[in-house]
């Protein structure tokens, strides 16, 4: 079976920089992708490229569809929804304004007003603070809202850009326990970006390891979990 | 006292075309970051267009809602072929683009229409009103009225609609909004649509009392300035009142300190935009912009 989303000798620049020196992953359809590395590795770069936001060479596929080359309001629409690094909240908006936008791209208007209910049954504390301003919300409570609000989408992938960057280990655990939730019981495939490679790989079945804008390492999971090289560098033990 | 009543409601009326004026000035503002120094010969030239269509033989309000579309189509129009293409350049690139908007405008509206002061019919009955013993103009209170009820719909518009939502969102967070699959560009084009569409209705509503010509919008683009300034200009409820508290207080102030009568009017506007500068940056209402660097 093809996978879902597939990258082949994928290659972004900033500029005249270039970032991604041929990458190649794929995520399954149904099942959690995660890119590991440490900073400035190209981690949500090779996100941003999925999504049309940085200028690529090689190609993407979703679905028998090449995505390089669309613009990002138009892959959004293929049902691809990004959790941006830093969150991408509307801060001046209030919770319930974020989550209509979320909605923004789907033509089902009917059916988003139940997606309300849904995602306030997983994120109930949204539901409590839906007419506060985004900005006043704890950065825990920001990035709920940004996985609510691509969640708003009915994405058939979500892509999440480092959900524990800053977090509190509890609510981290929280937002990972969700998003096991939301692809188990809803089929939502996933592509997780993280620096937490411990968390990413209890999480996820598929692993890339990136240094310096190349895939050294990668393979199931449960067997990069065991590399010697990647437990004594990212997992520290 | 009667006086007084009187200069605050003419106050109130001149105050309402500020503030829509200075509205249309704040939405490109927040949309873009760009002060569009033509907003106010857009409003001339679209109010040139409703004298001709009414010259035609079309009644007032019909000439006055083609007028409404075609401002906001042309402004549309103007964002897709003019501003887009030097959206990435420098802020003071832009700017002088809006300034030669204005001059191209200003010289096009000469040309067409000539330079002759014409007179511009009111929509509103001309019989005083009186309450009591005080006599309001009617046109004052209709300029009112019609700026409140635009004012009431616009809000509507950018409270409970998804569109109007995508406007301030794509305004906020321009890559956020690509993210959930708003075409920002064409917010952008819309709220320079909208900001001609309130311009030509401040334009229609103002050219009764001063009278139509080319040069007829360069006091008021003054005193908008002034208004989006004492309102804050990231606000538009802020550039709102900032109008209708310009046009008060220059009414009272022309007609109680003797020495500004009307010729130093205009020099308050200057003033309140100095002092508000000096005293209070952000604005009444505005929010100071931190940026990362």
């Amino acid at each position: 079976m093809a996978p879902l989303l597939e990258a082949r000798a994928l290659e972004a620049w900033y500029g005249w920089t270039k970032v991604l020196h041929g990458v190649t992953f794929a995520v399954d359809e149904g099942g959690i992708t995660t890119v590991l590395g440490a900073n400035g590795a190209g981690k949500t770069t090779a996100l941003r490229a999925v999504c049309g936001m940085v200028k690529v060479a090689g190609e993407i596929h979703f679905e028998g569809r090449r995505l390089d080359g669309r613009a990002t309001e138009d892959i959004v629409r293929l049902g691809i929804a990004h959790a941006p690094e830093g969150r991408g909240t509307f801060v001046g908006l209030t919770v319930e304004e974020n989550l209509r936008l979320g909605a923004y791209a789907r033509r089902d208007r009917a059916r988003v007003a139940a997606d309300f209910e849904r995602v306030y049954r997983y994120f109930p504390m949204l539901h409590e603070r839906r007419r506060q301003v985004a900005g006043t919300l704890s950065g825990g409570e920001q990035q709920m809202l940004a996985v609510a609000r691509a969640l708003m989408l009915r994405p058939r992938l979500l892509l999440l850009d480092e959900p524990s960057l800053g977090l509190a280990p509890l609510v981290v655990r929280e937002i990972f326990r969700i998003v096991r939730t939301i692809n188990r019981d809803e089929r939502v495939s996933v592509l997780l970006v993280e620096q937490n490679a411990s968390l990413a790989l209890d999480l996820a079945d598929h692993a890339y390891l990136l240094e310096t804008g190349r895939v050294v390492v990668s393979g199931p999971a449960a067997d990069l979990r065991k590399d010697d090289a990647i437990r004594r560098s990212y997992l520290g033990y | 006292m009667d006086v007084f009543l009187q200069q605050v409601v003419s106050g109130l009326a001149t105050g309402g075309i500020y503030a829509s004026l200075a509205l249309s000035l704040v939405m490109i503002y927040r949309a873009t970051d760009v002060v569009n120094f033509a907003q106010g010969e857009m409003a001339m030239f679209s109010t040139y267009l409703a004298w001709s269509i009414m010259n035609h033989g079309a009644p007032y309000w019909l000439a006055f809602v083609l007028t409404v579309v075609i401002a906001f189509v042309g402004g549309l129009a103007l964002e897709r072929l003019i501003i887009r293409p030097v959206e990435d350049a420098p802020v003071l690139a832009i700017v002088i683009v809006t300034l030669g908007l204005l001059v191209i405008f200003n010289s096009v509206a000469g040309w067409a229409y000539s330079y002759i002061i014409q007179p511009f019919p009111s929509p509103f009955p001309r019989t005083p009103i009186r309450i009591g013993r005080i006599v309001f103009g009617p046109h004052d209170l209709g300029v009112i009225g019609v700026t409140l009820l635009m004012l009431a719909l616009l809000w509507l518009f950018f409270r409970f609609t998804s569109l109007g939502l995508a406007l301030r969102a794509a305004a906020q967070n321009p890559a956020a909004s690509r993210l959930v699959g708003i075409r920002v560009g064409w917010m952008l084009a819309l709220g320079w649509g909208l900001a001609a569409l309130i311009g030509a209705v401040a334009g229609m509503m103002v050219a009764p009392i001063i009278f139509l010509e080319p040069n007829m919008m360069s006091g008021i683009l003054i005193y908008a300035f002034a208004s989006a300034t004492l309102g804050g200009f990231t606000s538009p409820g802020g550039a709102v009142l900032g109008g209708f508290l310009v046009g008060v207080i220059e009414n009272l102030a022309g007609t109680y300190v003797s020495f500004i009568g009307t010729d130093l009017k205009l020099t308050l506007a200057l003033l309140v935009i100095i002092v508000v500068l000096l005293v209070k940056p952000s604005g009444l209402f505005g929010q100071a912009v931190v940026r990362r660097v």
